[in-house]
């Protein structure tokens, strides 16, 4: 059970630290939907 | 398919519509009233599906090149007035320019995307669901005519080691995160049409925003959860042999027989392909969704399937069209995974005493193993002999 439990805690985790590493690439809609010459923030 | 019938049809409707020889045989409308203007007449032939020979209003479309001055009247708009041009968009017959930059940013009018809609909020929800619920009830059904699958003469006591706790931390990487992704799922599909009505818009959009991130953040852990019970467990379920013995004898289900197996039952293994080769499709289709107009697949997709088999999918597609494509297709496969998940569930937990504790602690019950799983109980007890662990 207690695997069960690492399994289920480790999807959270990766779902959390995802779109922080995403947006690192630039991925995220508004830096795809505007030039270089738009300040994001 | 639906949307094949109408691309074909759209076709022959475009092809039909810039044919001049066609154009001349249709029956003049006389449109004087309106000063070459659609009537009313025109209107109701469109809407009895009739063909409308459309090149009055397709035709129709300025006249750039004695376009007055900058500053005179419509010179701005290039010898266009503003209906000019939106006909213009409509028959796509302008270029358009966009200062708005992004990725298919300069398509203003895509047709195709209402039987997308149409598809996904009717047949979809009503198949796809009745599809679900049906099988539960069926489970249901099942479980009081036949019963748990009981230990034949009951546990023995003893214990034997069927998954390690890398395989059991990758089995339910794998779980949580496809429960997480169906029900966030569902509810996209569905809560327009079944929880606004009960919870009211504010609400649901709190939910909606929720889900949504969950839905995409959390296909990461799926992912890897395939990667990790792939490469685990891919060597114990290519087919044999075996398989073909035990699925002629119905996995023992309705006989209370136990044919032989070893690590992975064909049944079993009938899962794990499902789950692999469905998740992979759900996976591309998913991360063409989630990065917009990157990844569009459908195409090229069209075209090898045509060149196999000679059919006739559309192969240039809009960039919305590719979206709704990948969206359909997304949900279709997902709800292949659902049904099979569910019966899987099923028999891993309340329909089979004994099957749960693999998966919980990675222990079963020696009896258990022998009457489902002899030939890997042999193997082990082989290998334990020889001093190697499982
Ligand atoms: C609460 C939900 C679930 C339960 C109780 C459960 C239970 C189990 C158990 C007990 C086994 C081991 C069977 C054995 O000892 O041979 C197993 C194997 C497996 N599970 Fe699950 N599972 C669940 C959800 C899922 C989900 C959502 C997926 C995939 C999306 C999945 C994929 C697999 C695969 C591929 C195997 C190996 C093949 C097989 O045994 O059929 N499971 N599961």
């Amino acid at each position: 059970m207690k695997v069960m439990i690492a399994g289920f805690v480790a999807a959270l985790v990766i779902a959390f630290l995802a779109p922080v590493i995403l947006d690192q690439f630039g991925w995220s809609t508004a830096e795809q939907y505007s030039s270089e010459s738009v300040r994001l923030d | 398919m639906n949307l094949k019938l109408f691309s074909v049809a759209s076709f022959l409707m475009v092809a039909l519509v810039f044919n001049p020889a066609w154009a001349q045989e249709a029956p003049e409308v006389d449109r004087s009233a309106t000063g070459g203007a659609q009537t009313l007449e025109d209107i109701m032939a469109r809407q009895k599906q009739l063909e409308v020979d459309e090149s009055f209003r397709s035709e129709n479309l300025g006249d750039p090149a004695s376009a007055p001055p900058i500053r005179d009247e419509l010179g701005t708009l290039g010898g266009r007035s503003d209906a000019d041009v939106w006909r213009g968009i409509r028959y796509n017959e302008l270029d358009p320019e966009t200062q708005v930059r992004g990725p298919a940013v300069d398509v203003l009018i895509q047709d195709e995307g209402m039987p997308w809609l149409e598809f996904r909020e009717g047949p979809l929800i009503n198949y796809g669901g009745g599809a679900i619920i049906g099988f539960l009830v069926l489970l249901v059904i099942f479980y009081f005519v036949r019963g748990k699958i009981r230990i034949e003469g009951g546990p023995s006591g003893k214990k034997i080691e069927r998954f390690k706790a890398i395989e059991r931390f990758g089995h339910w990487l794998l779980a949580g995160s496809f429960i997480a992704l169906a029900l966030t799922g569902l509810l996209t599909l569905m809560g327009r049409s079944f929880l606004i009505p009960v919870i009211g818009h504010e609400a649901f959009s709190t939910l909606a925003i929720g889900s949504k991130w969950i839905h995409n953040n959390i296909a990461w852990s799926f992912m890897l959860g395939l990667v990790l019970t792939f490469c685990m467990w891919v060597v114990h379920n290519i087919p044999n042999k075996l398989d073909w013995q035990w699925l002629k004898a119905g996995g023992g289900i309705f006989s209370d027989s136990h044919p032989s197996a070893k690590k992975f039952n064909a049944g079993q293994k009938i899962i794990f392909w499902t789950v692999m080769i469905l998740g992979v499709s759900v996976s591309l289709s998913g991360l063409s969704l989630l990065f917009p107009f990157q990844l569009p697949m459908f195409a090229d997709t069209f075209g090898f399937i045509n060149s196999i088999l000679g059919t006739d999918f559309p192969t240039a597609l809009a960039p919305h069209e590719e979206m709704q494509y990948a969206n359909t297709w997304h949900s279709i496969v997902a709800f292949l995974m659902m049904l099979a998940i569910i019966a899987h569930i099923y028999i891993g937990s309340v329909g089979m005493e004994g099957a749960f504790d693999a998966m919980g602690n990675g222990q079963v019950d020696l009896e258990w193993a022998r009457q489902h799983h002899d030939l890997w109980v042999e193997e082990v007890q082989a290998r334990q002999g020889k001093g190697e662990s499982s």
